[in-house]
Formats: C-alpha cells, structure tokens, sequence
C-alpha cells in the first residue's frame, strides 16, 4: 500500500479512525519493558485467546470492515511501578499488577458486561481510582511527547497515522520549504533534549547553509545515563514520532539518509523501530519521491555495543563509521563535519518526537508549556526511593517538589528525602532545602545550582542513602566509561575515584577533600568533550551540599547513613550472645573468639566486616553501628 | 586456522555487509552472537577479508564492553548497577550470585561454561529496581534468595 501524497494520507487517517471506532472496547496491554518483564506479553496472548473464544476479536488491520474488541500490545505507560498495567478504552480504566489469573475477570467483567474489576484498580487512602486519568500519578503530568505511549499499538501504523500520525511531515514536504520549517523550529524554542540543551533549529538551520550535497541526519538513542529511559520507551511506544521528526529534519536540511544509533541493552526498542521503519517503507513514507514532494529519505538503524561515551555526539558519528567511539576536538562541530565527514544534524530521540508536535500545532501552542528560555515538556525517568515510580512527563518548570512529592507519591517505608540525583553522571546531587525542591526545572536553573536536566534520569535517594558512597558510585561509573582519549579526564577520574575509595574504606584525611575539590575543577576546566567535563559534577555537588558528611567520614570516622562498612564495626551483644559459637566457625578471618556457653568477642583488628557472622546468628547477637 | 564450516559463516557474514570496513562494529556484533565471543582467528580473518590491521579491528574489539575476546557461558547474568538499582540494594543481589557460583571480580565465568557474571551500568529498567537478565529475560524486583533458586533451577535443567 502506498500513500502517495497529502490527500491520500489524509482519506487513509480518515479510513482507520473510522474503523478503529468500531472496535467497541480497547485492551492495551503494556509491553514496554518493564512490563514485559513482569509478563505482559503471557497476559496479552490469553485475552486475546478468551475473547477469541467468545467470537469478540476484530482484527488488527483497520482496513477491514469489522466490530469487535481490540486487543493490542502497547508502548510504556509510565506506571511501571504497578506492572503489568491494561488500560482499557472507551472506559479508561487501568488495571495494575495484573496476573494471568485476572484475565478471565477482566474479559468476563469488562470485557463483556462493562463493569470494573475493582480489585485490580489504584487504591490510595481507601479511594479507589477508576480511570486512568483521576490516579495523582497521572493527573500532574502533562504528556504530550508522551501522549501515543501506551494508549496506541506501538507495532501498528495504521493506529498512528489514525492519531494524525505523519500529518506533520506531509505538511512541511508538500506546503513548507526548508527555511520555514527551520525558523519554525527555532521560533519554539525547542531545545535538545538529550542533555546539551542546544537550540535544534538553530542546528538545524546551521546544516541547511552548509553547501556539502550530502548531509546526514542521525538520532541519538544511545541513552546510556543510569537511571533514564525516556528515549527507550519512546522508542519502543511510539517509534513513528522519531521517524516522522527524523524525516521533518531530513526535508529542512536537505539530508537524504538517517541513521539511529540505540544502545545495545535496548533490544526491543531496536525491534520496534524496526518494524517502524519497514511499515514506512511500505506505505511509501520512507524512501524514494516521498508523499510526491520529490524528496527522497531512508533510515538505518545502528546497534552500539556498550560504551557510554558513544552518547557524545562525535564519539557516535565515530562508532556509525565503524571506528572506536572516541570524541574528537571541536571545532569543526557536528553541523559542519559529522557523520563520514558530512554536515550532520545530530539530536536526541525526544528532541525529535517533539518536532511532529511543533509541526502540527504550532509554535504557540508548543510554548504555552515551559518557560521563557526552556519551551515545552520533558520526560523524566523517576525512580530510586520514590513510592511511584516510572515515566513522567511534565512541562519545563515543573518543581522537584510536584515531582517527587505529588507525582512520586513521596519516599516509600516512612523514611525521609534526603536527596535526589539529576542528569546521571554527568548532573549533580541536590538537596532537602527549601530552595531546591521549589526550584522550577529547566535547562538554565539546574546549570546554576551545579546540576543539569541531563537526558532526564531523577533518582531520589532517602535517609539511608550515603552521598559520600553516591559520589564514588558515579565516580567509579564515569572511570570505567572514560574512553582515555584525553588526560584531565583518564587520570583524573582515576585519581578521584582512588580518594572517595579511600574516605568509604574510612582512610581519607581533611586534606583529601581539597585535593578532590582540586582535582574535580582541574577536570572540569580542562577535559576534551562534554561528559569528561561533567564527571566531576556528583563529586563537586555532594561536595558543596553535603560537606558536613564527607567531614564525619574524614574526621569523625563515621558514616551517618551506616552505608559504609568501612567506617562500622561491628560487636557481640553479651547479654544476647549465648556461646554457640556458630559465628566463629563462620568467620573467614577467625576474628571471633570465645569459650562456648559464654559470650563470644570479635577482634575489631582483624574483622573485615563482611557480616557473614550477623547472617548466621540465631538469635541476633550480632549488631552492627 | 578454524574449520571450513566457521569459514562459511563467516564469509557470509562479511559478504553481507559488502565488506564494507564501515559495518565492521555489526559485523563484530553478528560474529558475537554466534559464538558469545570473538575468538582471535576470526578477528584476524575479518581485518583481512575487510583489508584493515590486526591491531585496528583489536582496538574496536577491545574498546566496546560488549565484546569480550574471551568465552563466556552459556547464560549471560547481567546484574544492573545501574543507579536506581544502586539504591535499591543491588551490591548484594551480586554477591549472592558471585558466592553461589563460585565467581569473584577477577573470575567472571564458571569452570563449566555455564554461567557468565556481569554486573551492567543500566538497563533502563530503572522502575523495577533491582533488575537482572539472563540472556535477555528480564527478572523484575529481585532478592539474593530468588537469584539462588533461579540459578538452581537452570543448573537442574541444564544436566
């Protein structure tokens, strides 16, 4: 099938909303990630099979004429927290945990008679939440780039283009030319999203004025940041948005070939786009003389292969061309000498699914969302110790606050926030202060609390949570991933994470921390490419906001959070110890001595605290401070 | 030199991607998943039917963590340390693994080629923290016992 220009798209969208409607109820199952693992895809097939069983299923080509249910497997719903979720259409209602024992009630319920199966749905405080829509985790979220994920079949492009899918690209081909749609573009104020916050059409407009007849355009899908994966559910709920915007930016730069470059833990996403880009191809929206506007356009996807670094921008190019991914010095930048030496417009899987967005509603619309200098809405991935986690999506501005607290659902088991961590390795730490958690997030405020949006990964971190072993943490993460190209970057992270190695194992000195703090900016000033520049962002940040811990560790010798075991020791309880002297027989370094019936004693000299004699203890004489 | 069979493979293989020396890291990749790792012949093979050196395709062998010149087992555990996990306590889960294999942060591999031990910087399934995958299975909100039993219940089906 082949749409061969904008009339056509259009009576085909026309064509599936239709039928589409005539699928009287609508099961989506979630098989993102997340769900997927929790077994959504075993829960998907025995709907399916149930409704069979009652003659109730309509086939999932809107092209025929049928009523019936519609049992789909859909992108992320974001609530992964509560996996595996449905929702279910016209009704809205969104079941959580559920198990294949639940499919029969929920076809038998649901399904058939209309009515909700209430034990499956979200009950907070005794209230009990029916539709999707009223949960607070849903309620505070404004999702827009996030809209399709999970309420559409992410392996169907017949659904998105129902959803006004490919609209956008039929209008900047047919009735925009190049300039417009990169001031368009530029007029949003839409800024990458992957981290940089760089203006896309102002990159964008930078590539259409480079005179090289070959230009490339490539997505950055290699979200390697612990702790987000905003471009792997996008990627893997709604494949055609990047497409879509890839072929937008392809049109206004005059580039021919695109190419995506996905992290290679992320198989299903490579799956997905995948099928995306066949479907594409097949209905003539990918490929030669597109939508009859006489431009022609066609995506590759490549595979990374496990190296954070990959996610700079010439590291990746290098790692396309076939090469180790090593970030090269700029200038030339990526607009003007990219991907096989070519101008190259490089962005970042979300920046792209907003282009669509901007395309079809408007500058106007895109910046009612955000702030004055950072427009729109960003995805971030919420997790570590927050009661709900999972994929959000609010407008710039938004407060930590609203975030953690409303959306989050606070910290989980009574404990209290102490901090949570933006922008994964390269971001920072910030603080329970009342000046941070009102802090409205954008691209700007976080720069100048020492912190960065990052690609979006937050991770909120409570009271038993050590920012000394945090630090160190990143520290022996961005060590490992230093591509050892250049010197401040390779040694200094060494030397960094040798020090914070030293103050956990409760060896550091007052003077280490000046030496770190030294060390940090010297990187900081001096490193080759950006993630080298931003290693030392945790270090510095902890640092500023958490002095007085790193001191307890230095000077006190204690680690307040009891995380590090270097710092604890560990003692017998007399009066509960009954001399069975099953810890000694277990201690790998005969630290424990004693004479059987009598309270046994551990000889802190030799004790290397690995808790192998608390773990077999009967009756809990072992305490550890 | 290896066997006419792994010849034809590998031929194909290269043939596929038009000898291209710019499709070198998804040819590395397919060669990968083959044999689970890239045996030094192979390699060799590769640089000389791509007309590149020896010491260029080893440094981008050697340079993508995914690539290991070394055999690894049967059933790759990728432990998340990612940090979302981190804070949920995966150190342990780790340890558990590593004390029911008899591995250690040198010996990753059992003697038996079996399992391989990994510990990974994220998955991006940070929502259900603490993650593990056994060769790509994702297991959800694990606990040191569950990885015990799980890795028992492979060693039982793998005898």
């Amino acid at each position: 099938m082949l749409i061969k220009n904008y009339k056509d798209l259009i009576s085909f969208a026309d064509t599936f909303k239709n039928s589409l409607e005539k699928q009287s109820i609508k099961v989506l199952v979630c098989a993102g990630t997340g769900c997927l693992a929790g077994g959504s895809l075993a829960i998907y097939e025995k709907i399916k099979k149930l409704v069979k069983e009652n003659g109730l299923l309509v086939d999932v080509d809107l092209l025929k004429e049928e009523k019936g249910i519609g049992v789909k497997k859909s992108g992320c719903h974001g609530f992964c927290e509560a996996g595996p979720l449905i929702r279910i259409e016209p009704f809205n209602y969104l079941y959580l945990h559920v198990k294949l024992e639940d499919c029969e009630d929920i076809v038998n319920h649901t399904l058939i008679n209309g009515t909700p199966v209430e034990r499956l749905m979200y009950k907070d405080n005794n209230k009990l939440y029916k539709t999707q829509e009223e949960i607070p985790f849903y309620q505070k979220q404004t999702r827009i780039v996030l809209g399709n994920c999970g309420n559409m079949d992410a392996e169907n492009i017949q659904e998105y283009i129902s959803k006004d899918g490919y609209k956008a690209a039929a209008i900047a081909l047919t009735s925009m030319d190049s300039k417009e749609i990169c001031k368009q573009i530029s007029d949003s104020g839409l800024r990458g999203r992957g981290g940089g916050g760089y203006l896309a059409g102002k990159k964008w407009s930078q590539v259409l004025s480079q005179n090289n007849p070959t230009k490339y355009v490539v997505c950055n899908g290699d979200e390697g940041d612990p702790g987000a994966f905003m471009d792997r559910s996008i990627m893997e709920g709604d494949p055609h948005k990047i497409i879509e915007g890839m072929l937008i930016g392809g049109f206004s730069t005059k580039a021919n070939t695109g190419y995506i470059y996905v992290r290679a833990e992320y198989p299903m996403a490579v799956e997905r786009l995948r099928i995306a880009i066949n479907q594409a191809r097949e209905y003539g929206l990918l490929g030669e003389n597109i939508l009859g506007s006489g431009f022609d356009f066609d995506i590759h996807i490549n595979q990374g292969a496990g190296a954070f670094v990959c996610g700079e921008g010439s590291a990746l190019t290098a790692s396309i061309e076939g090469e180790r991914g090593m970030p090269r010095v700029k200038p030339p930048r990526t607009v003007e000498q990219g991907l096989f030496g070519c101008p190259t417009v490089l962005n970042n899987v979300e920046t792209f699914a907003n282009v669509p967005i901007i395309i079809l509603n408007g500058v106007e619309e895109f910046k009612k969302y955000g702030t004055k200098n950072s427009s729109g809405t960003k995805a971030f991935a919420l997790t570590g110790n927050v009661v709900n986690t999972g994929l959000i999506e609010v407008p710039m501005g938004t407060t930590l606050r609203d975030i953690i607290f409303d959306i989050g659902g606070g910290i989980p088991n009574g404990k209290s926030f102490k901090a949570v961590q933006i922008g994964g390795p390269s971001g920072g730490c910030l603080t329970f202060d009342e000046s941070y958690l009102d802090l409205p997030l954008s691209f700007d405020s976080l720069k100048k609390v020492g912190a960065m949006i990052g690609s979006g990964g937050m991770v909120v971190m409570d009271e038993d949570t050590c920012m000394v072993e945090v630090a160190r943490f990143f520290m022996s993460f961005t060590q490992r991933e230093s591509c050892g190209k250049c010197i401040p970057c390779r040694e200094g992270t060494k030397r960094m994470l040798e020090i914070l190695e030293k103050i956990v194992a409760g060896n550091g000195t007052v003077d280490d921390l000046e030496l770190l703090k030294d060390i940090a900016d010297t990187v900081k000033n001096t490193a080759l490419c950006g993630l080298g520049k931003t290693a030392a962002n945790p270090v510095l940040s902890t640092l500023n906001l958490f002095h007085d811990e790193y001191l307890a560790h230095v000077v006190d010798k204690v680690c307040p959070a009891k995380v590090c075991k270097g710092l604890s020791t560990i003692y017998i309880d007399a009066n509960l110890c009954k001399g069975c002297s099953k810890c000694a027989r277990n201690c790998p370094v005969d630290a424990i001595s004693g004479k059987v019936r009598e309270p046994f004693v551990i000889d802190s000299k030799k004790c290397i605290k690995c808790g192998a004699c608390i773990e077999v203890c009967s009756f809990r004489a072992i305490l550890e401070v | 030199m290896f066997n006419a069979e792994v010849k034809e493979k590998v031929d194909e293989i290269v043939i596929r991607h038009n000898c291209n020396k710019k499709e070198l890291i998804n040819i590395i990749q397919e060669i990968q998943k083959l044999y689970r790792y890239l045996p030094e012949d192979v390699l060799k093979y590769i640089a000389f039917k791509l007309d590149i050196s020896d010491a260029k395709i080893y440094g981008v062998a050697t340079f993508y963590e995914n690539f290991s010149l070394e055999p690894k087992g049967k059933y790759i555990i990728k432990i998340c340390d990612g940090t979302a996990c981190h804070v949920r306590k995966s150190i342990p889960i780790l340890n558990a693994i590593r004390k029911e294999l008899h591995l250690n942060d040198k010996k990753n591999t059992t003697d038996d080629f079996l399992f391989t031990v990994e510990t990974v910087s994220c998955l991006g399934a940070c929502g259900l923290a603490p993650v593990i995958t056994i060769n790509d299975q994702v297991y959800p909100k694990v606990t040191p016992q569950f990885v015990v039993e799980l890795i028992n219940d492979i060693k039982k089906e793998a005898i």
